[in-house]
């Protein structure tokens, strides 16, 4: 599939956490990346690798205060990148959405599930009242919330919590947006609903075209959802590769690890999992070298220093990839695609 | 619902019980009875021997206590032994005045308080929420009597611009319907008079309100500093809404939930009497009424009163509970 003209192109995005009397914390740190219609881009990490920044930096929605944010983000031709309120306010919930983690925290508890999604439609659309409701119940009835003229009326505590993350999808989706976020949205769901959810989002992908940014720690997701991955780590991307590439041929030995600490079935029982060393704390600053080798089992002496001049760059790595790392995984040329992490899925 | 509100008014009924006990039990044990108040210090023993026959005050107390019960079921608190007049008269004549007086508090604390609370919030580190902060830590410290002598002298003795003591002026010949005097005056359409009966009611609502004014302003702010980082307030900012819209439906709604069970807090406390600000001012509430009676040792009054304030108290929790569940869905579902 060739991509069509992006929808999203986020370039050298950073995003700097200020605070007075404390050094900045750089949150995001050159991050580029591109969504297409009908595409799925997933971003992947661990917590506080960046990826929910990205995400609301994306949409506008750090607060102004104590948060610098530069670089360039373009939505269908507009930067938005300090672009007035008023008109990321016109461009989000119609043409870009997001999707939360939480179900539960990210729906107001006292107000009917009903007015949190007319309200939407009666922003962005223009309609009557009456009209706004039938559309939310259109909207309920197509993620799958049964009854949805009931369940107009209730407040989102009488709601399960898959019916919950529904209900936002629902939101989020009134004003068919050409752009959807989801920031983990099955973190908080049992694995059934999950899979339920997931497959929702699917749909809507290759029925409307939507470009979806998937923002997640788990892998099975990727797997399932994604075309293109990116993977970061620090704040920063440190491997892109397709779905299946990076399945199979892990390069940077993070993204080697994060496969490896998954569980797998034909293991045995009892076989010990692999976890990554350490923890996101145990980093060094990009500008000292490679942020992830404290906890690298391929790390190198040129990996800690600037032996190389610079900090360590995102250059191509094949067709379609993209690496940061100066020792990556190798694989020898003749045992083709089976490696150390085997097929999830 | 009627079932919730049932089980609070039977709680009431072992409350006023242990709190009758207590009372009686604890007036009876203060030095000096109603007849030393009542016949002066030179009353020889058989002058109060008399005097405590003819309230029945020489009886065991369980049969005082027990009459006293008998005749409380049936709203009949006795007679005040130094007005002669019934206490449940007395004290429908007394409560309206306090009902009166906590109102204008209440609203000179609320209208006041909310909107400084929110734009405290919304300018956080602003020299405007510096000043709330400190001046609402000033207002709760401030003593009550102190601020009511210091408003009292500069805007009623020094300034003339308001009236200084009682709910009405002495040479004001108003009709008395209900005892609300403000509302008599309406219902009577006597307009000066009931413009009257407000104006004396500035100072010591100003006066009495400032502690739940310090307190409504600090809960707000915190509230609302809270709520704007809910998830749920970034949802609502995800989907592109009007920023008032965002305010009003999303934050400022659950921002006033903790501000109202303060309300009714507070509230609560002030009709139940506020004896500083109601001295300062001879403002003829209940709380002025209860001050007399301890100095007289008014028994029937003290046990009356109080015991039926604590009806009052009690029914206003009952209220605050009730629109907490109407402001907060998850509370009516229980």
């Amino acid at each position: 599939m060739i991509p069509a003209e992006p929808v999203l192109e986020v370039e050298d995005l950073a995003v700097r956490f200020t605070r007075r009397g404390e050094q900045p914390t750089r949150a995001v740190d050159g991050v580029s990346f591109s969504v297409a219609p009908g595409e799925t881009v997933g971003l992947v990490g661990e917590s506080g690798c960046g990826k929910s920044v990205t995400s609301l930096a994306v949409m506008g929605l750090l607060p102004r205060r104590g948060v610098e944010v530069s670089g360039s983000v373009r939505f269908q031709g507009q930067e938005l990148v300090g672009a007035p309120d008023s008109q990321l306010r016109r461009l989000r919930g119609a043409d870009m959405a997001m999707v939360f983690q939480d179900p539960l925290s990210s729906l107001n508890p006292t107000v009917p599930i009903g007015t949190q999604v007319t309200e939407v439609l009666l922003e962005h659309r223009d309609m009557s009242k009456k009209e706004a409701v039938d559309e939310a119940a259109a909207l309920l009835d197509k993620v799958g919330i049964p009854d949805p003229r009931r369940r107009l009326k209730e407040y989102p505590h009488q709601l399960s919590g898959g019916m919950r993350q529904r209900a936002l999808i629902a939101m989020a989706l009134a004003c068919s947006p050409r752009l959807l976020i989801a920031d983990e949205p099955t973190t908080a769901l049992d694995v059934t609903i999950q899979a339920q959810i997931l497959e929702l989002l699917r749909e809507l992908v290759v029925d409307t075209g939507t470009a979806l940014v998937m923002i997640t720690h788990d892998l099975g997701v990727v797997a399932g959802l994604c075309d293109r991955v990116h993977v970061m780590y620090a704040g920063k991307i440190i491997e892109t590769a397709d779905r299946h590439d990076l399945f199979a041929r892990p390069r940077q030995p993070y993204t080697g690890g994060l496969l490896a600490s998954v569980p797998r079935l034909d293991g045995g029982r009892g076989a010990p999992l692999t976890p990554i060393r350490g923890s996101a704390r145990d980093t060094i600053p990009w500008a000292e070298g490679c942020a992830f080798a404290p906890r690298c089992d391929n790390a190198q002496d040129d990996c800690l220093t600037e032996v190389a001049g610079s900090t360590v760059s995102l250059e191509p790595d094949g067709p379609g990839r993209e690496l940061r790392c100066r020792h990556p995984i190798q694989y020898p040329p003749s045992t083709g695609g089976a490696t150390a992490s085997g097929v999830l899925r | 619902m009627l079932r919730f509100i049932v089980r609070r008014l039977l709680q009431l009924i072992p409350i006023l019980l242990g709190l009758s006990v207590l009372l009686f039990a604890w007036l009876r044990a203060l030095p000096g009875g109603p007849a030393q108040a009542a016949l002066g210090e030179r009353a020889t023993p058989e002058d109060i021997a008399r005097y405590n026959e003819l309230f029945g005050l020489d009886e065991p107390i369980y049969v005082q206590y027990l009459r006293f019960l008998g005749r409380a079921v049936q709203l009949d608190f006795g007679t005040s032994a130094r007005t002669g007049r019934a206490v449940t008269t007395e004290f429908l004549e007394r409560m309206p005045g306090t009902v009166e007086l906590t109102i204008f508090a209440m609203i000179f604390a609320i209208g006041v308080g909310i909107p400084l609370g929110y734009l405290a919030a919304r300018k956080h580190g602003s020299w405007l929420d510096s000043t709330s902060v400190i001046g609402s830590l000033l207002g709760v410290a401030i003593p009550v009597f102190f601020l009511a002598y210091l408003l009292r002298l500069v805007f009623a003795v020094e300034l003339g611009w308001l009236p200084g003591s009682g709910r009405q002026d002495v040479r004001m010949d108003a009709t008395r319907i209900t005892n609300f005097y403000v509302l008599d005056g309406l219902l009577t359409r006597e307009w000066d008079a009931a413009w009257d009966a407000v104006l004396h009611l500035v100072l010591p609502a100003i006066a009495l309100g400032t502690i739940p004014l310090a307190i409504i302003v600090r809960i707000t702010r915190a509230s609302v500093l809270d709520v704007v980082n809910e998830d749920y307030v970034r949802t609502a900012n995800a989907k592109g809404l009007a920023t008032a819209t965002v305010r009003r439906r999303h934050i400022i709604r659950n921002a006033l939930l903790p501000v109202s069970t303060t309300i009714g807090l507070q509230a609560g406390l002030l009709l139940s009497g506020a004896v500083l600000t109601e001295t300062v001012f001879a403002f003829g509430g209940v709380g002025s009424a209860i001050y007399e009676a301890i100095f007289s040792r008014d028994f029937a009054v003290l046990q009356g009163f109080i015991l039926l304030l604590a009806v009052v108290y009690v029914l206003i929790n009952l209220l605050v509970d009730i629109s907490y569940g109407l402001l907060d869905p998850r509370v009516r579902a229980r």
